[in-house]
């Protein structure tokens, strides 16, 4: 326990390293933030039934999912294990008395919560000031703050598990881009990166919601708007947990896998 | 030209060496933008008409705005790698070339899975062609490629902008992505919708509404017809980033890398 | 002719201590301090001589390279190769220099070596006839001949060296720069590329600038050598002056650095 800890102390103060790009990457997802809100707000105006959620909880989702990106967005996975595997550095960490899946997931959690805590609070102070239908609303209880926490945590654990099996893929394929494309666009969409799931219609929606990515953002995000709860909410939460579960051993199947591959093949 | 022909060549020699996953990334590309075509239809699904723009007419903006971006980026996206460039020494030989910079860094990644993108993009583009349900004169006919021809101005600008940057900086600054990805994203509609400010900020800063906006009016017949010409206008953008660009490269000769 | 006069070079870099706080420190406000690279550097290299530019790690080898190659502006001083002031003039200059970075490679990865040249040419405008006579007597002398048709990906490290080289020399440059060349290679190789480069000083009365750790290389090839620590000038000579009563170079220039405290 204590080797993945000082990974994540490195790999925190890393991110802290990048002031620049941290900035930048605040300002980004703040104007995205807008801009998404800016265009909820002009359907919003066309036609206030036909909206799923209330406005302000609307807001709350997109002020959260610009907070927490770095937990939830696919497409941010590791270059640097991409490349160790492509060109062979992965033989260095095998020498290391760890195991790889650990590692790689445990760096993973690190460089997303890293990058998140760092991002979210000041987008979160910023949003929770601005006027009211536009702003981030406060939480509709503390239970229920509590419940996105948890989720939160659950959500991202779902996540870079779902990574892990892409980073695992790549040991099978000669080259991972195309795999990693195609499962970052799948995610993206799924999980209710381009519109929250409340968006799809109802036949659709039904599907999308038992599916592994329905328990990455989804969850939290709609605790937290208050547009989640009661029985729908743990049933949400049990699938959040048991995809955690299925994905991580999964995972580690394909873990050993790639092991004897590696071991017997010479890398 | 013939050198950019011939860095092509090269690219697309490589890129044959790796076929399957060059398939694989095609249909990535082809699956992320179609995320955002997916993503509009069931709006529209729920609503009829976002600021009085129907989805068929918003399905043109984003076809021509797709179109684009799409071809700025297959032949300026050199400039999306431009930190790896530099980081590895690889602008150092650049230098040491006798040729343009901006060529040699233009041919120095064409991006063949972009063939997806584009691919999406033409389909898209026809596609918002076939239901607009516009009478076709040569007038509006070259108004599209007015706008083709400004847009990949605007976007090609911005790359370059970005890359500039990255003099200075040493590595990509995300936010540059709010005026390449992002405009590619929020320019699906036309960017009245998104209020006055921004609006305001898309014709005198950036000039998204001069290859969006103020055209499609003219191309759905809402416009005055001097709008057409617009997008020419916004050609002129390129000149403060070419300045930028310059003022990078000295920048470079003074700092290293 | 290459003259370098009283060129300094000084790099802004930021510094931060190791650790968590003072990473978060670095947050806020970053400090600054200023490397020398360059103190006041002069030398004259004459058409067809042969160089060894050496130093330990962190001289300041590279920032001359890159001054004397157009890259970087140095802040004071002057420098004039063959008529033109290589930032100045960069596009001018480098058309007459061929550049050899032993630690990068300039061909491109994944297509066979003949594709790479093939471009080369384009970029530096050789014209058809002159490239054929190039290539033919470059892939002679290098021992090119079975290689030209792999891709670079499949090379070996020395075999890879070998068309560089080659690759920096296609546009029969006057002036040849070769930046660790040797690194890593092994003992034929590093052989095939010492023969190589003291044909081509003979036979073409090409300039060569050398830069290397390994003093093999310097014995083999260059009766002159220039040595610098810290950004300074310490010696520009043979390597006779810094031999004194050692038996092996190696030695020689170690207790050398030592006295000088670099």
């Amino acid at each position: 326990m204590r080797k993945y800890i000082a990974f994540f102390r490195l790999r925190f103060s890393m991110g802290l390293q990048y002031r620049a790009a941290a900035l930048a990457g605040i300002v980004t997802q703040f104007v995205w933030g807008t801009m998404e809100i800016l265009m909820f707000r002009a359907f919003y105006q066309a036609d206030a039934a036909a909206f799923p959620m209330s406005f302000q909880s609307t807001c709350a989702y997109v002020w959260m999912q610009q907070a927490f990106l770095a937990l939830f967005m696919a497409w941010m996975m590791e270059n640097e294990i991409f490349d160790s595997i492509v060109n062979g550095n992965i033989s260095y960490e095998l020498c290391r008395p760890i195991n790889v899946y650990n590692m790689w997931f445990s760096r993973s959690l690190a460089n997303r919560l890293s990058k998140a805590l760092l991002r979210s609070v000041p987008i979160l102070l910023v949003a929770a000031f601005l006027p009211a239908p536009y702003g981030l609303m406060r939480p509709a209880s503390f239970s229920a703050f509590l419940l996105f926490l948890i989720t939160l945590l659950l959500g991202l654990g779902v996540t870079v598990a779902f990574c892990m099996l892409v980073y695992m893929v790549s040991f099978f394929t000669i080259s991972s881009v195309g795999v990693r494309m195609v499962a970052v666009s799948v995610v993206e969409f799924f999980s209710g990166g381009t519109i929250p799931l409340p968006f799809f219609p109802e036949p659709v929606r039904q599907v999308l919601e038992l599916l592994p990515f329905a328990s990455m953002q989804n969850v939290p995000l709609r605790i937290y708007s208050g547009d989640l709860s009661g029985t729908p909410m743990r049933h949400a939460i049990f699938l959040q947990m048991f995809w955690l579960f299925a994905l991580a051993a999964l995972g580690r199947c394909l873990d050993v896998l790639a092991m004897k591959k590696i071991t017997i093949q010479g890398g | 030209m013939k050198l950019y022909g011939k860095f092509f060549m090269i690219h697309l020699k490589s890129i044959m060496e790796y076929k399957t996953s060059f398939i694989l990334t095609c249909i990535g590309q082809f699956l992320v933008s179609f995320n955002v075509f997916l993503g509009m239809y069931f709006m529209f699904q729920r609503f009829s008409n976002v600021e009085g723009f129907t989805y068929n007419e918003v399905l043109l903006c984003f076809g021509i705005t797709l179109m684009e971006f799409s071809l700025a980026e297959s032949f300026a996206r050199g400039f999306d790698n431009f930190p790896s460039i530099i980081k590895s020494g690889e602008f150092d030989r650049i230098m040491v070339r006798p040729r343009n910079e901006i060529l040699q860094v233009l041919g120095s990644r064409v991006e063949f899975s972009r063939i997806g993108r584009i691919l999406q993009a033409v389909v898209m583009f026809c596609y918002g062609f076939a239901v607009s349900g516009i009478q076709w004169t040569w007038g509006k006919i070259i108004t599209v490629i007015f706008m083709l021809i400004g847009g990949t101005a605007v976007f090609s600008g911005l790359f370059l902008i970005y890359a500039s940057i990255c003099f200075f900086t040493l590595e990509g600054l995300e936010f540059m992505n709010i005026f390449t990805d992002g405009a590619k994203e929020y320019g699906k509609y036309p960017v009245s919708i998104y209020g006055r400010t921004v609006f305001w900020l898309c014709t005198f800063v950036v000039p998204y509404a001069l290859i969006q906006y103020y055209p499609l009016l003219s191309l759905l017949g809402r416009g005055k017809p001097s709008y057409s010409l617009l997008p020419l206008a916004a050609c002129l953008f390129l000149v403060p980033c070419l300045f930028l660009w310059k003022m990078g490269v000295r920048h470079y000769g003074s700092a290293g890398s | 002719m290459i003259t370098l006069t009283h060129v300094c070079k000084t790099y802004k870099v930021s510094k931060r201590d190791a650790g968590f706080s003072s990473a978060f420190k670095a947050l806020f406000h970053k400090e600054y301090e200023y490397v020398t690279a360059l103190d006041d550097v002069s030398f004259t290299i004459s058409d067809g001589e042969m160089v060894g530019y050496i130093g330990p790690n962190g001289a300041g080898k590279s920032s001359t390279i890159k001054i004397l190659s157009g890259i970087l502006t140095p802040e004071k001083g002057t420098c004039l190769i063959n008529g033109l002031i290589p930032w100045k003039n960069r596009i001018e200059h480098v058309k007459n220099i061929g550049v050899v970075f032993g630690q990068r490679t300039q061909l491109w990865w994944d297509v066979p070596v003949l594709d790479s040249f093939e471009l080369l040419k384009e970029i530096y405008r050789i014209d058809g006839h002159a490239y054929r006579q190039n290539l033919e007597q470059l892939s002679e002398m290098l021992n090119l001949s079975g290689l030209l048709k792999m891709p670079v990906r499949q090379l070996s490290l020395g075999q890879r060296m070998r068309c560089e080289i080659a690759a920096s020399l296609l546009h029969s440059p006057k002036i040849l720069f070769l930046d660790e060349p040797t690194i890593g290679l092994d003992a034929v190789s590093k052989l095939a590329v010492r023969d190589f480069v003291l044909k081509l000083n003979k036979e073409k009365n090409t300039t060569v600038i050398l830069t290397t750790h390994d003093m093999q290389d310097i014995e083999a090839l260059t009766n002159r050598i220039i040595l610098i620590g810290k950004g300074r000038l310490l010696l520009d000579g043979t390597i006779n002056d810094i031999k004194d009563g050692y038996d092996s170079t190696e030695e020689a220039l170690a207790a050398f650095y030592r006295r000088h405290n670099i």
